[in-house]
This record gives structure tokens, sequence and C-alpha cells, in this order.
């Protein structure tokens, strides 16, 4: 279970980790960057497990993996969002960030909301407002990478 | 089943008869690209898969061009990663300092990639190469780690919308007014996961550097890859950037979406009715035509990168300053895509008319476009700027502003000390 942060559309990879920080990859450094320009308190009050809610396009933007690196280093669980920008959902799932497409709970959630994600049937579940919400689940490839561990284990196993 | 450009050339590279929209493939690769930025990550995930060597010491591009000429200690590590991982590996087609420009300009230029390829970059513009009539599409860190090793990616096959353009653009407007009137059109997410495929009559009009500064912003409009069909002008480009090496010897190859391939939709773009556009902070598709744009009074005018770095950018740039001076408390900040552009630069005159201007002439880098370094913006100021993103603090401070627009509007403003018409000049 995790507390909501929640953002609006087109949240772009420059607001989550901002360029001036890329001179280091470090997931720690990153995170305390992160989101630093659209919310500059999010870095001080993410604890482990909570969730980030988004309107449509998510990490919009530049390629840097550093954006998914850096949110998933600040302890953010999940992220759910109507539609994501299709390099960050790439790089999302190619470094182990978990991310869901739903739009009834991207409108419904409110920041603050406590909220379980499953992932393995996609429901998640807003304890606060005592409603559940159903998510795309998972593609097939997609599966077989996560079964993996992600891509870096699976070229592993197909080297 | 009939197919458009990009889902023929997937097809080919994964040695499939046909695909269809929303079909995982695996696809080999052509050209692997990554900067500065993205490079050490990915050399990180490299060794962590366990891999050797790459696939192709021809095929694997690394352009340090972010925060080089090195801005600080920090940067200079991650560039000498980027070079020992180079050195290590024998990458042909690494580019330092001194021989480098911004990556989407270098390549074309060089001759790395010619129609029909299949390219994956860790850097989002790398659909840049669609103006070739290559699929080409950015990725991140670790999907360039694996195609490193590999020389192949996974791909969900995209569908598409057809931007079929007519007529021919007036004086004054550019590839970048045509871009960004159309993702005003479609918004930042219109082409989300999805080909963007140029055609038409109105093809002829548009130069190479026009046709590659709007592939550039494809990914502005969410798309997968922007792509061009390929036409005497595209030939005549390849031809013209050969690359050198023999051992990279290949030749282009030709795709035409079948007559009856399925778009999601379909535009018709008059480039005769485009006016020079501006996008006014904090997104691409907040377009305004250059005539209701009203006084914006601006700190800074930004001329260059992967969008408008290229020579007929600089050639439109020198025309308008001319003989004249930017205006007093604006900085003016030129930097060409590439070293060949900004030798040309000299050879033309253009460097004597922009210092004689006021204006800063540098290398290549990327410096500003991204708030790296070489002209960041305080709290309050506001630019101009021919690059593609105007995201919060993209340049800067998070209360500063950028505003998109082409070469001549830039330059036009940069006289002025406001965002104005070319047309005046
Ligand atoms: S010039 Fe700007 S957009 Fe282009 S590669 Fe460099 S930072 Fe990215």
């Amino acid at each position: 279970m995790g507390k909501v942060f929640k953002y609006g559309e087109n949240v772009d990879t420059d607001v989550i980790i901002p360029a001036r920080h890329l001179n280091t990859s470090e997931p720690s450094e990153l995170a305390s960057h992160c989101m630093e320009d659209i919310d500059a308190e999010f870095a001080s009050k993410v604890q482990e497990g909570d969730i980030i809610v988004a309107g449509k396009n998510f990490g919009c933007g530049s390629s840097r993996e550093h954006a998914p690196i850096a949110i998933k280093a600040s302890g953010v669980s999940c992220v759910i969002a109507p539609t994501f920008a299709r390099i960050f959902y790439r790089n999302s799932f190619n470094t182990g960030l978990p991310i869901l497409e739903c739009e009834e709970a991207a409108e419904k959630i409110e920041a603050g909301d406590e909220v379980t994600v499953d992932f393995q049937t996609g429901i998640i579940t807003n304890n606060t407002k005592n409603e559940t919400y159903q998510a795309e689940p998972f593609p097939d490839f997609i599966t077989k990478i996560i079964e993996s561990g992600g891509l870096v284990n699976y070229v592993k196993e197909n080297l | 089943m009939a197919m458009t450009m990009t889902q023929k050339i997937l097809a080919a590279h994964a040695g499939l008869k046909e695909v269809k929209p929303g079909q995982f493939i695996e696809a080999n690769l052509d050209i692997v690209l990554a900067n500065d930025i993205t490079g050490p990550v990915a050399i990180k995930e490299f060794n962590k898969m366990g891999a050797k060597g790459v696939f192709d010491i021809n095929k694997v591009v690394l352009v340090p061009d972010h925060f080089t000429p090195n801005k600080d200690i920090k940067a200079a590590e991650q560039c000498k990663m980027l070079r020992e991982f180079a050195g290590k590996q024998d990458i042909e087609n690494y580019f330092e300092v001194g021989e480098m420009g911004i990556e989407h300009a270098l390549l074309p230029e060089k001759g790395l990639v010619v129609a029909g390829d299949v390219v994956i970059g860790a850097d989002s513009h790398t659909c840049t190469y669609g103006a070739l009539g290559a699929f080409s599409t950015g990725i991140g860190s670790t999907d360039m780690a694996a195609g490193m090793a590999r020389g192949k990616a996974w791909f969900k096959v995209p569908s598409a919308i057809k931007f079929e353009l007519v007529g021919k653009p007036s004086k004054w407007v550019s590839g970048k007014d045509v871009i960004l009137h159309i993702i005003g059109m479609i918004g930042v997410d219109g082409a989300l996961y999805k080909s963007m495929e140029f055609m038409g009559s109105g093809l002829k009009n548009l130069s190479m550097d026009d046709r590659l500064a709007m592939a550039n912003m494809a990914i502005e409009a969410g798309a997968k890859n922007g792509i061009f069909m390929v036409d005497e002008k595209t030939k005549e480009y390849m031809k013209q950037h050969r690359n050198k090496n023999k051992a990279f010897k290949k030749s282009m190859k030709v795709y035409k979406p079948d007559k009856n391939a399925v778009y999601d939709e379909t535009y018709v773009i008059d480039l005769a009715a485009i006016r020079p556009t501006v996008a006014f902070p904090h997104l691409p598709e907040n377009t305004k035509k250059i005539d209701e744009v009203g006084n914006v009074k601006i700190d800074q005018v930004v001329i260059g990168s992967c969008t408008n770095g290229r020579m007929e950018d600089m050639k439109v740039t020198a025309k308008i300053l001319k003989g004249k001076k930017v205006a007093k408390n604006v900085r003016c900040i030129i930097f060409p895509g590439t070293q060949q552009i900004y030798l040309d630069c000299i050879k033309a005159g253009y460097a004597e008319i922009f210092v004689k201007a006021g204006a800063v002439f540098s290398t290549p880098t990327c410096g500003p476009c991204l708030g790296g370094h070489m002209g960041i913006l305080a709290a309050g100021e506001r630019a101009v700027a021919t690059t593609n993103r105007n995201f919060v603090g993209r340049m800067g401070h998070v209360d500063s502003e950028v505003y998109l627009a082409s070469p001549a509007v830039a330059a036009a403003s940069a006289v002025k000390g406001c965002i104005a018409n070319p047309e005046e000049f």
C-alpha cells in the first residue's frame, strides 16, 4: 500500500529529472532531485512504496533512462497514468519500474489517497475511497521480459 | 496485407513477409547510437549483461555531444567512460571533441544512415533520420546496451498517420514552421506510439534540411518515428554524403507504402498556407502564428541544435543578421550542428556576420538546448530558440521560458529584442 502523489498531463522527463543533474547516473543522487521542477518537496516527502498517479502521456520528452531510475530509486512502487510516452514505457519495463495504464484510476484517484496495486491481475484498489479499477494487463512479450527480471537478464539468457 | 513504409522496413529487418500493427517483433539493427549522457548508463548495463564485445564495431556510434567540451568534472568522467569503452571495443565511429557534432546532425552528414535502415539511438531525437527514409527511433540506455550486445531490438509494430504535403511554402517558412504547425494541430500525444509518414506532391518543395528538422520533432508529437518518402533529393543527399569507410559500405533501400496501406488518419497539409509559427511555453503544441504572437520581450536567442543547426539554418540567420546588431540586452548564441558546418560558416563569411552582429558563435554542442551549459536562463528570463523542447526548466531556471521557432524568426527576434516576424526584414 502506498500514498499517492498526483500530477497533471504530459509530465515530461525534464521535470522528472532535470538535465542539469544528468552529469551523474548514480540512482540515489538522481532520486534526490526526482520531480524537482514540478514538485520541489517530492524528494523529501516520498516514502518507500508510494505511488505516482498522473494524466496522459506521462514521461514524454527525452529518452533519459535516468527518469524511471530516479522514480524507482526514490521508493515509488508504481506509476499509474492513462497513457505513457513510448520511450518512457519501454525504459520502465527495461529497468524494472512497474507502470500501469488505467484511465479510470488516473481520473478518480486523488493526491494523498492510499492505494494498493496487484500486478498479476492489474487491479488497483483505492483504500481511501473504497473503489477498485481495472488496469490494462501487461502484453505477453513484456511479461516475458519482466519474468526474466528485466531486459538485462533477458539478454543474458539470449546472448 | 498492405503495409506502410515503416511496417515494410520492420518486416524486412525481422525476416518476415509481413507485419501487423500491435505485433511484437525482433528486428536486426543497422546502427546503434548513444551519447555522453545515455552511453555511460548503457555501458554499465552492457557489462551487467555479460556481453564481451559489441555486435559490430562499425555499427555502434558514440557521440559525446551533450556536456562537451566537458562542462565539469562529472561530465568529464562520463565522457572518459565513453572514450575508454570506444577504445577498448575498437568502435570505429566514436567522434571526439574537435571532430564531433550534435549526433543527429552528424550521422546523416557522415553517411552513417541510409534509406531503408533500422536505427535505434539512446536519444529521443534519433527519429531525425526518418528524413532519409530510414526507420529510426529513440530508446533508453538498457535497450541500447542490448542492441550493442545482440544487434537486435524488440519493437511493437506501430500503426501510422499519413501527412500528405501539397503546395509550396512561402519565402520565410521552413520545415520547422511546418512541423510546429502539425504539432499544434495534433498535440504532443497526437501520434503516440505511431509512425508519422510524410509524402505528397509538396515534398519536392522541402529541402533535406527542412525534412531533417521535421523528422527530428516527430517525437514531440509522441510518435515512435517520422519517415519521409524517398525522392530525388534524398538520393542526391545520400550520394553527397557517402561514408568513406570501406568496411562500412552499404547501399540504400527504398520502401514505398503499399497503395492500399492502412493509415489511422490522413492529413492534407497545404504548405502554402503555413505561416511562421512559434510554440509558446511550456509545450511544443502551444503554437501561434507569428501574426498572433503580440509583444513578447526576450533576453536570449539560441540558434542551432539537432533541429536547426544545419547549413540552411546558418544561411538564413546570416541573411537576417548581415549588417545588423543584436538588440541591446539580448544575448544571441549560435551553435552549428557539426564541425563541418562550423567550417562552412567560416568559409561562407557567416562567422564574421555573426560576430559583427554581436552574437556568440560556438563550436557544436548540445549546450543550451537542454539547459546543460553555454547559455542557461535565470528566473524570469525568456528565450527564443530553434531547438525542439520548451518544457518547464528546459533551458535553465524553472521560472524561465522558451519559445520555439525557426532560425528566421529567431534571428529576426535577436535584432528586434522581441519575438519578430522575419517578413519585416
Ligand atoms: S541538440 Fe538538444 S535535442 Fe538535440 S540531441 Fe542535443 S540536447 Fe538533444
